[in-house]
């Protein structure tokens, strides 16, 4: 079980690699993509910033939590900082366990505690020019919807 | 009056203009300096979307503050 931020691009099919287990009946993972639109929006750019220290030591906590609520065999998590590109992962959560409903579980746990509770933000870059920090309350720097990604 | 030093993230860095800033202040709590921090640099967030941390732990605003404290406002966070 383990959660970090990095700088460094993230690769899926190795961090699902490493939840392989013979035990394992199911793999659940969720990643996190940049996409071109936001609220109306057209995005052109992602820029994470975090508080590295205390989000690594919050997202160990989700995933102690995880473990402890979950019969899992495995979980691992990675959150980007940096300026992403549309397309690009900017979190991964992956789990493995005997079977599914657990394993779905988990994930869904993990993923939306992470983006409520790590001290990460998020800075959209918009074709029209400004900028916007967005705000995980309201989704949006402008305007009621749905949290990005 | 004590000596603390806080430091700002993301929004707040930026409506701050700065990401530190040493302060001598009345403040007893982490409230405290939070509305006196937010009303000289116009933060509209209300603290109970907010965090803050003292000396790199959470911490609760209603935790004291003592000379020397290092205190991290965060705004709502957003990752993901």
């Amino acid at each position: 079980m383990s959660f970090e931020i990095t700088d460094q691009r993230l690769d899926p099919d190795a961090l699902k690699n490493a939840l392989t287990r013979e035990a394992a009946g199911a793999c659940v993972s969720f990643e996190g993509w940049v996409r071109d639109h936001s609220d109306g929006e057209a995005v052109t750019a992602l820029e994470y910033e975090a508080h590295a220290p205390l989000a690594n030591k919050e997202g160990q906590q989700i995933f102690e939590e995880a473990a402890e609520r979950f019969d899992l065999l495995a979980a691992f998590g990675r959150h980007r900082v940096g300026r992403l590109e549309i397309g690009e992962c900017a979190v991964w959560v992956g789990v493995s366990a005997a079977h599914r409903g657990v394993a779905f579980d988990a994930c869904r746990y993990i993923i939306d505690e992470l983006k409520q509770r790590v001290p990460i933000w998020k800075k959209e870059h918009y074709r029209s020019g400004p900028s916007g920090w967005i705000n995980s309350v309201t989704g949006s720097a402008s305007a009621d919807r749905e949290t990005p990604s | 009056m004590i000596n603390v030093t806080a430091q700002y993230f993301a929004v707040f860095r930026e409506q701050a203009g700065l990401h530190v800033e040493s302060l001598t202040t009345s403040a007893t709590t982490a409230e405290d300096l939070y509305v006196e921090v937010s009303a000289r640099h116009g933060f509209a967030d209300s603290m109970a979307r907010c965090k803050v941390a003292i000396n790199e732990e959470l911490a609760a605003w209603t935790a004291s503050l003592t000379e020397g404290d290092v205190v991290l406002f965060f705004p709502p966070v957003a990752g993901g």
